[in-house]
Formats: C-alpha cells, structure tokens, sequence
C-alpha cells in the first residue's frame, strides 16, 4: 500500500483529483479565495510533508503538466486570436496601454521591494507579477528567479487584482468597458479575466487580449530591463 | 490531432527563434505569437485548433500546482522577505490597473467613449 500511495502516478492522480474536487467547491461558493489552484497548492504540500516525499521526486511524477503548460502558453495565441476582433481599430491604443501597464508594474514592483531590501533573486522572481503563471516562470527562471515565489506571487497578484479591480476602476475613474476590461487583464492576468467575464463580454474580450499581450510584452521588456541595470 | 500537432510545431519553432536570440525570449512565447500570426493570415485554418487550445487554456491553471508545491524547499526564502513582496506587489497591482485603464480609456476610438 505505501507503494502506491508513494508512487509518481499516484502524485498525478491525487494532485488533479484535489484540483476537481477544488473546482467543485469553488462552483458552489463563487468565492475567489477558495480558488481550486490556492486548494491543491495546500493539500499537495501537506500530504507530501506528511508521507517525507521529496519535492525533487514530486517534481519529476508531475513532468507531464509541465509539458502541458508550455503548450498551453501556445494556445493563448489562439485565444487571442478569437478576441482580434476587439483589437480592430484600436491596435495602438492596446498596445500602447498594455506596455505602459508593464512598464509601470514592473517597475514599481522592482522599486518598492528593493527599497524593502529585497535581493536580486527576488526582485527577479516578483518583476513579472502581473504575468500569466507560465509565461511569468519562463521570464524569471532564466534570469536566475525561484520558479516557486515567482508562481504564488503571481498567482495571489491575480486573486488581489480581481478581488479589488472594480472597486479600484470605479473610484479612480475608468468607467469603459473596454478600458475595464484590458485594464483586469493586465493587472491580474487569467484571475482578472475570469471576474471580467462576469462584469460583461467586452470586458472579458479585452481582458483576455491583455494575457497574452502582457505576457509577450514583458517577455521583453524584463530581460531587458534586467541587462540595463 | 491536427491542433496538437500545430501547437507543438510552433512551439518547436519558437524555441529554435528563440536559440537565435540567445534565450532571451522564451520558445512558447514566440511560438504564442507564431500561432496568432499564422491564424490571423489564414496560414492556419482556427477551426483545427479550437478544441485542443480551448482545452490546453481552460485546464491552464492546474499545470503550474507543481511551482506552487515549491514552496515546500523556497518558503524561508518568501518568509524573510514577506513584506517587502507583499507591499510591492499589492502596490504595483493597483498602479498597473490604473495606469492601463487610463491610457486605454484616454486613447480609445469607439462608439461607446465616454
């Protein structure tokens, strides 16, 4: 028995068993707290503390989301591809607003946590927090960054943003749908996204171009401003 | 099948663009772009992609639990420099938001401007 519960296809099954489960009770509760990822991040690292398997051999069982999740970062081209029709006209002003979000995102994240005394391992590592969680690991892991705080950072980014995005919008004056919508999308990523599909399908249009637009814009920008300073 | 072929292609293919730049932009990002491209030019008909990319997207989130799982051997790490990540990254978040829905707002051209 122990053997099977230690075994690498047991991992797999129980990580997207818990993940099922967590989307379950998340489609019950509609609260962005008890998002299914937060779940299984927790159950996962209980249960491997508690049966003393190494996280290197968790690592390896999981391999495959790994693959898929490189894949995935393909398909966003699809998606935006499905939303270019929202682009129409406004090319500019998209790309324009997206890379001045990154700008300014990436550089007050920077700025605030050195000025806290961060290191550079973590500067590196929180730089593309407003990211989606696969293109983020593959900005900050080459440029020497922990995959791990770089993914719960991002992640938590993602819950803040939808949690506060309205809120935010409102008081500081962003009343467009389709400002609304790029502006959740930037900020926080797939999480945003998913609280712009409730506000309207404008918003969640936009908010879905804003993924893999912020993600593609600050793939360069980072690695760039990594080199100038 | 045809979708999962496509989507491995140009991520083949990005990864070999991405060698020519030294690494400097991930394989899966240009080939995020190459696939946008080629569907938007028509070199790629999108009803052979939809179901894979729709699938790969949708499940996205459960791929990067592993990441998250690190925590286990990096939570020192995290934990000496709690503040300072989460004061940035709450502050940062609001700017981000802001500063992108204004610039949208502002330079927007549509029928519903305010």
């Amino acid at each position: 028995m122990t053997e099977v519960i230690k075994s690498n296809l047991f991992l797999l099954t129980l990580t997207i068993a818990i993940y099922c489960g967590g989307q379950a009770l998340y489609r019950a509760t509609r609260t962005t707290l008890f998002h299914p990822v937060l779940l299984t991040f927790l159950l996962m690292i209980g249960y491997l503390k508690i049966t003393g398997i190494e996280y290197l051999q968790y690592r390896e069982a999981t391999s495959i989301l790994d693959f898929l999740l490189g894949m995935s970062v393909v398909s966003l081209g699809y998606l935006m591809y499905e939303q270019s029709e929202h682009i129409r006209g406004n090319a500019i002003a998209i790309l324009t607003a997206t890379l001045t979000g990154c700008i300014v995102g990436v550089g007050s994240v920077v700025g605030i946590a050195a000025a806290m005394g961060a290191s550079h391992e973590i500067l590196v590592s929180i730089a593309p927090k407003s990211v989606t969680v696969p293109i983020a690991v593959s900005i900050s892991e080459p440029l020497g960054g922990i995959v791990s705080i770089t993914s719960v950072v991002v992640f938590l980014t993602g819950i803040f943003g939808s949690l506060i995005g309205s809120w935010v919008l409102d008081r500081t004056g962003v009343k467009q749908p389709q400002a609304r919508g790029l502006a959740l999308g930037s900020a926080a990523h797939g999480v945003g996204t998913a609280r712009a599909i409730e506000l309207g399908a404008i918003e969640g249009a936009l908010s879905g171009i804003a993924i893999a637009l912020m993600g593609a814009i600050s793939a360069i920008v980072i690695p760039l401003a990594e080199k100038l300073f | 099948m045809v979708g999962i072929m496509y989507i491995l292609l140009f991520w083949l293919i990005g990864n070999v663009l991405s060698n020519f730049v030294g690494g400097m932009v991930s394989g899966n990002v240009i080939g995020m772009v190459l696939l946008f491209a080629a569907l938007k030019f028509r070199l790629v008909n999108p009803d052979t992609v939809r179901l894979a990319a729709k699938f790969l997207t949708a499940n996205m989130a459960v791929c990067f639990v592993p990441f998250g799982v690190g925590l286990i051997i990096s939570y020192r790490v995290i934990a000496d420099n709690i503040w300072a990540i989460l004061v940035a990254a709450a502050v940062s978040t609001v700017l981000v938001m802001v500063s992108t829905g204004h610039v949208m707002q502002w330079m927007y051209k549509g029928k519903d401007k305010h």
